[in-house]
C-alpha cells in the first residue's frame, strides 16, 4: 500500500507572528519556518504503518515556494521514500491544494492520504475533507488512532463530547490531531540519505489547475491587546478580586 | 440572501452552538435549518422555536445518524441550489463537514468566522489569533464556519418556523460509525460555561489534577479545561482542551492553574472576560494577559482557595 503524505512549510510554532504595520499580512521575512507540526504527525503516522508492514512507499508532497524543498527534506530524513514539489510562489488556497493533491492522486493511487488537520499559519482546517469530496474517499478528520485493516481502516477522531471511532473504506483520507503519535527527530545519517532521495519538482500548470484565489485578503490587523491586570499577594485578596466580578458569589 | 445553518444535536437535543451560527447566519438575510440525523423529529421541533428562523428542513435518514460527512455533505450540496450561504458552527462536526460541502460546490471556505462585515467580507483569526483577517469572497455561494465565542446566541424560544421534511442520498458507503467514548458529566459544557478552572503540566499527575482541580471546579459551578500539556500527559481527557487546535471559549472567568501561556493556549482563551493566573514563575507569559494572578505555588493555593470559597 502506497501512502501521500502533504505537508506545508509554515511559521515556526515557537515564533509569536507578527502583523506587518501596512496591514497586508504577518511578517515573515527573517522567520524561523518548519513543517506544519501537524504534518510532522501525519509523516510519523505515515513512517509507522511501514515499519509494520501495513505500507509499501511513502511519497510527501509539498505545494509552496522553492524553500519548500527543506520541508520535504525533512520528510524524506525522517523516513519518506521520496517527494514531489509542486513549486508556486503564490498562496494557495486549501480548495486549490486539493485539486492540485487530486491530480497528484490520480498519479500516484495512493491507498491512504494522511494529511495535518489544519495549517497552524492560516487556521482553516480544510484540505483533507475537500480532498475526500473530490475524490469521493471517505475521512478520518482529528484521528487520534488510526488502524489499518484488509481493505479498511478505523480512525478514532478527537471530537468536543470525547472520542468517535469511523470506519472507512480504503481508499481513504486521515487527518492528524495531535494525540496521534510524538513525530521522531530525523539521525543525521538519516540527513545526508534523504539528501540522494529523489525530489521531483512540478508546476500547478503541469497538473492543469487553476490556482486563483476566491477569497481576497483586505486587510490584516492585530487583535486588540488585553491590558495586564494586578497581582494580589493571597489567597483573601483572590477572593475579594473574584468577588467584585460579581460572577463569583 | 437564503442561508441555510447546520443544526448541531446530540441525543435529541439542540446544542447551543447552532444559536451563535443562526445570529451570524442572521446577519447575511433570511435563516433556515437544516436537522440532520436518525429519529430527529424532536430537534426538528426544537429548532423551529428559534427566534428568527424562516425554515427548518429535517432529513430523517440512518445514513445522517452520527452526522457522517460523507452522507451529509451530499444532502447539503444538493439543498445548497436553493440557498446562498451555508453556515455551521466550529465544532467538530462543523469542521468535518462544512469544507466537503465546500468542495463538493466549488467553494473555498471561510472557516471560523468572527464577524460579518457585509454580504461577501468577513473577519477570521489566523496565526493562532494572533492576527485578524478581513476577507473577501468572490465565490457566488458562501461556506462559512462561525466561532460561537464572537456571536451572541439567538434567542432559543419565540419563533414558529415551518418544518419541512428532506431527504438525500443515502448512505454513500464510504464510512460508518464504531463507536463512542462520550463522557457525562454534571458540570457545565466547557463552551459555553461562565467559569472555567483550567489545569496545565504543573498539576503533574491524573489523581492531582482531578484532586485540586474538581473541588474547585465543583466549588464555583465551573467547567474544567486544560492546556494541550496536561491533555498529552494524560491527566485529562482531550474534549478538555482549550487553545489554537482545542476548544475557543470565552467566559465570564477562566482560571488558569499551572498554566504557562503559550499562543496555542492563549489563542483559545483570551477573550474571556476576566482572566486569572495562578503560576510559581512571576514571569510566566500568562501573566501578561491575566486580570488578577497570583504567584506561588498551586498545591498551596488551590486547596486554600477551595476552601475559602
Ligand atoms: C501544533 C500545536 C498546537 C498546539 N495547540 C495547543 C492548544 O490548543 N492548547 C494548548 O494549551 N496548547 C497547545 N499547544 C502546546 C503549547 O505550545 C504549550 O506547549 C502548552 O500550552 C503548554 O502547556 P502548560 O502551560 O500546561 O505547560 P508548561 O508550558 O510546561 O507550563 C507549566 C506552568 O506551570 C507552572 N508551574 C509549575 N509548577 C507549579 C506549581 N507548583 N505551582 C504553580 N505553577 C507551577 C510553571 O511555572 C509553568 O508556567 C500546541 C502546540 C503545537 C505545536
Amino acid at each position: 500500500m502506497k501512502l501521500l503524505v502533504p505537508v506545508k512549510r509554515v511559521i515556526d510554532y515557537n515564533v509569536k507572528p507578527r502583523v506587518k504595520a501596512d496591514g497586508t499580512g504577518v511578517d515573515l521575512a527573517n522567520v524561523k519556518m518548519s513543517m506544519n507540526p501537524f504534518d510532522e504527525i501525519a509523516v510519523e503516522e505515515a513512517i509507522r504503518l511501514k515499519e509494520k508492514g501495513l505500507a509499501t512507499e511513502i511519497v510527501a508532497v509539498s505545494i509552496g515556494p522553492a524553500k519548500a524543498q527543506e520541508t520535504l527534506r525533512t520528510a524524506l530524513a525522517m523516513g519518506a521514500d521520496r517527494a514531489i514539489l509542486v513549486q508556486t510562489d503564490a498562496d494557495v488556497e486549501p480548495l486549490a491544494v486539493a485539486k492540485l493533491l487530486q491530480k497528484i492522486v490520480e498519479e500516484e493511487q495512493p491507498q491512504l492520504v494522511i494529511l495535518g488537520k489544519q495549517a497552524i499559519d492560516d487556521d482553516s482546517n480544510q484540505t483533507g475533507q475537500m480532498l475526500g469530496a473530490l475524490l469521493g474517499w471517505g475521512q478520518g478528520t482529528f484521528a487520534s488512532k488510526v488502524e489499518v485493516d484488509g481493505q479498511a481502516v478505523s480512525v478514532t477522531r478527537e471530537v468536543d463530547g470525547g472520542l468517535e471511532t469511523v470506519k472507512l473504506n480504503l481508499p481513504a483520507i486521515v487527518t492528524t490531531d495531535l494525540r496521534l503519535n510524538e513525530p521522531r527527530y530525523a539521525s543525521l545519517p538519516n540527513i545526508m540519505k534523504a539528501k540522494s532521495k529523489l525530489l521531483a519538482q512540478k508546476t500547478p500548470e503541469d497538473y492543469g489547475v487553476d490556482i486563483a484565489p476566491r477569497l481576497s485578503i483586505l486587510k490584516v490587523v492585530e487583535p486588540s491587546k488585553r491590558q495586564a491586570g494586578v497581582k494580589v499577594g493571597s489567597v483573601d485578596e483572590l477572593i475579594d478580586k473574584l468577588r467584585e466580578t460579581g460572577v463569583v458569589g | 440572501m437564503k442561508t441555510l445553518v447546520w443544526v448541531e444535536h446530540e441525543e435529541g437535543q439542540l446544542k447551543d452552538a447552532t444559536l451563535s451560527a443562526v445570529t451570524a447566519a442572521s446577519k447575511l438575510g433570511e435563516v433556515h435549518l437544516l436537522v440532520a440525523g436518525q429519529n430527529v423529529g424532536d430537534v426538528g421541533a426544537q429548532a423551529a422555536k428559534i427566534a428568527g428562523v424562516g425554515k427548518v428542513h429535517v432529513a430523517d435518514d440512518a445514513a445522517f445518524a452520527h452526522g457522517l460527512a460523507e452522507n451529509v455533505a451530499p444532502l447539503i450540496a444538493g439543498l445548497m441550489d436553493h440557498h446562498d450561504a451555508f453556515l455551521a458552527p466550529s465544532t467538530t462536526t462543523g469542521k468535518n463537514i462544512a469544507p466537503r460541502v465546500a468542495a463538493l460546490l466549488d467553494v473555498m471556505q471561510i472557516s471560523d468566522i468572527l464577524s460579518v462585515e457585509s454580504d461577501d467580507t468577513f473577519t477570521r483569526p489566523i496565526y493562532a489569533g494572533n492576527a485578524i483577517a478581513t476577507v473577501k469572497s468572490s465565490d457566488s455561494k458562501k461556506v462559512i464556519t462561525v466561532r460561537g465565542t464572537a456571536f451572541e446566541k439567538a434567542a432559543a424560544e419565540g419563533g414558529s418556523a415551518q418544518v419541512e421534511a428532506v431527504s438525500g442520498t443515502g448512505d454513500k458507503g464510504l464510512s460508518s460509525f464504531v463507536g463512542q467514548e462520550v463522557a457525562h458529566s454534571e458540570r457545565p459544557e466547557l463552551t459555553s460555561a461562565n467559569i472555567i478552572v483550567s489545569g496545565g503540566r504543573a498539576l503533574g499527575s491524573s489523581e492531582q489534577f482531578h484532586a485540586l482541580i474538581d473541588p474547585l471546579a465543583d466549588k464555583l459551578g465551573a467547567a474544567v479545561g486544560a492546556s494541550r500539556a496536561a491533555v498529552d500527559a494524560g491527566y485529562a481527557p482531550n474534549d478538555y482542551q482549550v487553545g489554537q487546535t482545542g476548544k475557543i471559549v470565552a467566559p465570564g472567568i477562566y482560571i488558569a492553574i499551572g498554566i504557562s501561556g503559550a499562543i496555542q493556549h492563549l489563542a483559545g482563551m483570551k477573550d474571556s472576560k476576566v482572566i486569572v493566573a495562578i503560576n510559581k514563575d512571576e514571569d510566566a507569559p500568562i501573566f501578561q494577559v491575566a486580570d488578577i494572578g497570583l504567584v506561588g505555588d498551586l498545591f498551596k493555593i488551590v486547596p486554600e482557595l477551595t476552601e475559602k470559597l
